[in-house]
């Protein structure tokens, strides 16, 4: 993995300053994103999986905000960048797809305009003709048949996948280095889904960008991701390639996580399960954060959290097991 | 079998015991007053106002209807606090006489359309077709006929038979319903084809329990922001109606009386309509202040966000 | 295990040409379910998939008389229900409970835990005193393993799992011989899903229910059905076991979505996979001849004309396409 490192998150620390208490949403995250391969960051909701993407494009907002660490992109420290500086970085090297195509479009304007406007602002079009030429051009690179005449339709005629097809034509217009994808098809169906997933593999592919997916499903882990991230109450728990990570896990987290979706083919008569939830994050001890649900839990995980050990090559994983295992 | 202990049995929930402790009336109060202060002082001073109105006769520095004809339109000063009119009679006494008329009539018919409102309105909401459209026609013609002239006839007609304050209730009640029953009726709208709503059918709960377990209480915030309105507006409609010679009748006081009986001093002895100006306007805001505050802490989603 | 689909249990619901129609604003007609013949047996847990706006839910809700249909007939065992009047109903309804898809929605954030899970038992007077209403409700939430002193609590004081935990107990609190289940389990997360899943599953064993189970997560209906019912826009197109659909799928649509699921193994990802091209036709104007035609690859002339019909391929393994050859 000799690949440049796109996007590289070191120590990233994203808080909220509520009126209960500090949410330490994103606790000391380090995350890269190398060229041309997807990166997947799975956890469950709440587990600031999404802040951490939010973190890149600067989109904390109050009572949030990074506390401290480093975002950089191509070398580029984005942390402590003005407004105006990151705009101009994000939309011309990240762009961001979100769960929701309906909300992150404007339902009064046309689609095609829409993603001319991005065109046109980040100056990758000179003239309307032009800007318009590339958005056809672009509705047919993600598949959106009779694009020509679906240039003129607003958000509310398309369906959820036609949608989040405009959403992945307007975040790849401007040719980003980086895509970064937060729940990009949990509103769709499974058909869709399938469509989706493959298009953002030959995209990929074709253009050698890098691209962060954020998701609580494995299953879409296992059919596009190259690296996989598992976040857990605000950290990395578990870090490794993905077939690395599906043969060999190691978290107890990862592993109760496997175990608890439901497969085709296994007809287990009860699922496993990992007893209670995932913990609030205004009250987090000192100790593994995991260590309340946690069938091998010490008393040494409860009064200590576990740095992430280096468990075989490009395989990291933030459990004290690990650590006896990896010496 | 142990596996199934462990699905089923009791699980500790982490969000639940910690932030989700029910609130007291203490860590309430806390919360608004860190929240909103300006919501605590409103109501404080409400609360005062009101006092002040029910011990009028104990703390008023003079008696209600007392003249004294050596002192007519002095200034504010030490012997009376806020000065006196025309007639003698110290401002600041009829101002806390005034509070107990203009308190009654701000609330009374409040409450009365209020009621009424919300019962036509949520029967328009929830029943639908002729019952709504019926409802809604005779609302849109209750708020097309301008209001001040439904009152008077209202007071005219029913000034005969009735004690002028409850001929106010009367009028300023029919004239308010209308805003509410509108307001009422979209809620209970959008309400009834809540997930909620329908999980009560599939129960099998009746259509009154729906409407008063299900409906009612999500809109009591926008009965509360509607009542902080109301309040006011009725304050200011007895005013005009005193104004007209058909409100509260006079040596009574109200604070929309002071005011049209000083206009004729307006220039020469401003503090004699300033003073029940200013109090009726301090009370609107405490009364729109408080609406908000309430409005929030009433949210159930406001305690944890 | 007496409660199993090889078992053919007595029929407990049935629905006959069931066909509901809305009106949408624009005075146009959404088809949202047309002409279906769905049998429910007594102690299976039957699964409803499609993809969204298929009409499984409508289904679900005209086969509980939550919404009228439009043509056709619903029977519960031997008594048509369809005509009831709610009051009539009263009384078969205290036997068919819902589980809605959104703890969230579903329960009324100004009622405490208490009040949620006693409103079926206030409503139908089970019980005469506060107080054993109080102890059943206590003896609910602990068989849905929500501890007992959160009885007090608002629903927005609880997670996810926990509230769909409450709504779960609600739907059992007058213990209903029928139970749907509106995908109950995909707003949740994967931890959380699969405890609820264990749940459902232990408590229609303990309860003998006959369960209608809505989803769209094949993996999840293949944990937790006995038998599956395929629906593509507002017609079934295949029903069978659950051992047989997932081996031996008849219908090309349901071969599409068994393969367009993610599957949580890496190795499988490089296998070669049929994507189903194209979006899901409006229900407004549904094509002519098979639903699916404008997006099957196999679809002939006959396809586009002629509306299949259910046939029996053995077994109780039902299909609704022209091109299966038996």
């Amino acid at each position: 993995m000799a690949k440049e490192n796109l996007l590289e998150i070191r120590d990233l620390h994203t808080s909220f300053f509520t009126d209960h208490g500090v949410v330490r949403a994103v606790n000391g995250v380090d995350l890269d994103v190398p060229e041309g391969r997807i990166v997947g960051l799975v956890g469950e909701s709440g587990c600031g999986k999404s802040m951490t993407a939010r973190s890149v494009m600067g989109l904390i907002k109050s009572p949030g905000r990074i506390e401290s660490g480093s975002i950089k992109l191509d070398g580029r420290e984005l942390v402590g960048l003005s407004d105006r500086e990151l705009r101009s970085v994000c939309g011309d090297d990240v762009s961001m797809i979100f769960q929701e195509p309906m909300t992150s479009l404007n339902p009064v304007l046309k689609v095609g305009r829409q993603v001319e406007e991005v065109l046109l602002v980040h100056h990758k079009a000179s003239t309307k003709e032009e800007a318009k030429r590339l958005t056809v051009d672009m509705f047919e690179r993600v598949g959106i048949p009779e694009a020509e005449k679906r240039m003129s339709a607003y958000p509310h005629e398309l369906s959820g996948g036609l949608r989040q097809r405009v959403m992945i034509a307007m975040a790849m217009v401007c040719k980003p280095r980086l895509l970064i994808a937060d729940e990009p098809t949990t509103a769709l169906d499974v058909t869709i889904e399938a469509q989706i997933l493959r298009l953002m593999k030959q995209l990929c592919k074709e253009h050698h960008m890098g691209i962060l997916i954020i998701t609580h499903n494995l299953g879409v882990v296992a059919e596009i991701c190259d690296d996989v991230y598992v976040m857990y109450a605000g950290r990395i728990v578990e870090n490794a390639p993905v077939f690395e990570l599906f043969d060999h896990k190691r978290h107890p987290y990862t592993e109760g996580l496997m175990n608890a979706i439901p497969k085709i083919g296994g007809n287990p008569e009860f699922l496993s399960t990992i007893p209670g939830v995932v913990p609030n994050l205004l009250h987090v001890g000192d100790g593994c954060t995991f260590a309340g649900r946690c069938a091998h839990a010490s008393d040494r995980c409860r009064a200590e959290m576990p740095a992430l050990y280096e468990v075989a090559e490009h395989h990291t994983c933030r459990c004290f097991l690990a650590e006896r295992e990896g010496q | 079998m142990e596996k199934k202990t462990k699905q089923t049995g009791i699980q500790s929930e982490a969000h639940a015991s910690d932030i989700g402790e029910k609130y007291g009336w203490k860590e309430m109060l806390h919360q608004m007053w860190k929240q909103n202060p300006l919501a605590i002082l409103s109501a404080v001073l409400i609360i005062a106002i009101i006092a002040a109105a029910v011990f009028a006769p104990v703390i008023a520095p003079y008696k209600e209807a007392q003249q004294d004809l050596t002192a007519r339109l002095q200034g504010p000063g030490m012997k009376h606090l806020l000065g006196t009119d025309e007639l003698g009679r110290d401002v600041l006494t009829r101002i806390l006489f005034g509070a107990r008329v203009s308190l009654v009539v701000g609330i009374i018919p409040s409450v009365i359309s209020l009621i009424i409102g919300l019962i036509l309105g949520m029967i328009a909401g929830y029943f639908g077709g002729a019952v709504d459209y019926l409802l809604m026609r005779l609302v849109d013609i209750m708020l097309a006929f301008p209001s001040l002239l439904l009152s008077m006839v209202i007071m005219y007609t029913l000034g005969r038979y009735a004690n002028s304050v409850i001929c106010i209730f009367a009028a300023l009640s029919i004239t308010g319903w209308a805003s509410v029953a509108r307001v009422v009726r979209s809620q209970t709208l959008s309400l009834k084809e809540s997930v909620y709503v329908e999980a009560a059918r599939s129960i099998g709960v009746g259509k009154f329990r729906i409407m008063f377990r299900h409906i009612f209480p999500n809109c009591i915030p926008s009965l509360i922001v509607l009542f902080t309105l109301n309040v006011p507006s009725c304050i200011l409609s007895e005013s005009t109606l005193s104004f007209l010679g058909i409100g509260v009748q006079p040596p009574a006081a109200s604070w929309g009386l002071m005011v049209n009986q000083s206009k004729q001093f307006l220039f020469g002895m401003p503090w004699l309509a300033l003073a029940p100006s200013i109090t009726i306007m301090i009370v609107v805001l405490a009364f729109n202040f408080l609406g908000d505050g309430l409005r929030d802490i009433l949210d159930p989603y406001m305690q944890t966000r | 295990m007496t409660s199993n689909g090889t078992e053919r249990g007595q029929v407990i619901l049935r629905a006959e040409k069931v066909t509901k129609e809305f009106k949408t604003r624009k005075k146009q007609f959404v088809h949202a379910v047309s002409d279906v013949d769905l049998s429910l047996h007594h102690g299976e847990t039957l699964a409803l998939v499609g993809e969204s706006g298929c009409g499984k839910s409508t289904l679900a809700r005209t086969l509980i008389h939550l919404l009228p249909v439009t043509s056709g007939k619903v029977f519960y065992k031997d008594q048509e229900i369809t005509k009831m009047s709610d009051r009539d109903f009263r009384l078969i309804g205290q036997k068919m409970q819902m589980v809605f898809q959104d703890p969230y929605a579903s329960l009324n954030p100004r009622m405490t835990v208490r009040d949620i899970i006693a409103e079926p038992l206030v409503t139908h007077k089970v019980f005469r005193t506060k107080q054993e209403t109080t102890d059943r409700v206590l003896e609910l939430m602990e068989k849905v393993g929500v501890p007992g002193d959160f009885l007090d609590r608002y629903p927005h004081q609880f997670s996810g799992g926990q509230r769909q935990r409450i709504g779960i107990a609600r739907a059992i609190a007058l213990e209903p011989e029928i139970l749907v289940c509106d995908e109950p389990v995909s707003a949740l997360d994967v931890s959380v899903q699969s405890q609820v899943l264990n749940l459902i599953k232990h408590l229609k064993q303990d309860m003998e229910l006959s369960t209608l189970f809505i989803g769209h997560d094949l993996s999840v209906i293949n944990f937790i059905a006995d038998r599956v019912a395929v629906m593509f826009l507002g017609r079934i197109c295949e029903v069978a076991t659950k051992d047989e659909l997932y081996s031996r799928p008849l219908h090309p649509y349901t071969s599409f979505l068994l393969d367009a699921i993610p599957k949580p193994d890496p190795h499988l990802r490089d296998h070669p996979r049929r994507y189903l091209s194209g979006e899901i036709p409006s229900p407004v104007h549904p094509p002519e001849g098979c639903h699916f035609h404008t997006r099957c690859p196999y679809a002939t002339e006959q396809c586009k004309r002629e509306v299949p019909e259910m046939k029996d391929y053995g077994g109780g393994h039902l299909a609704a396409c022209h091109c299966i050859r038996a």
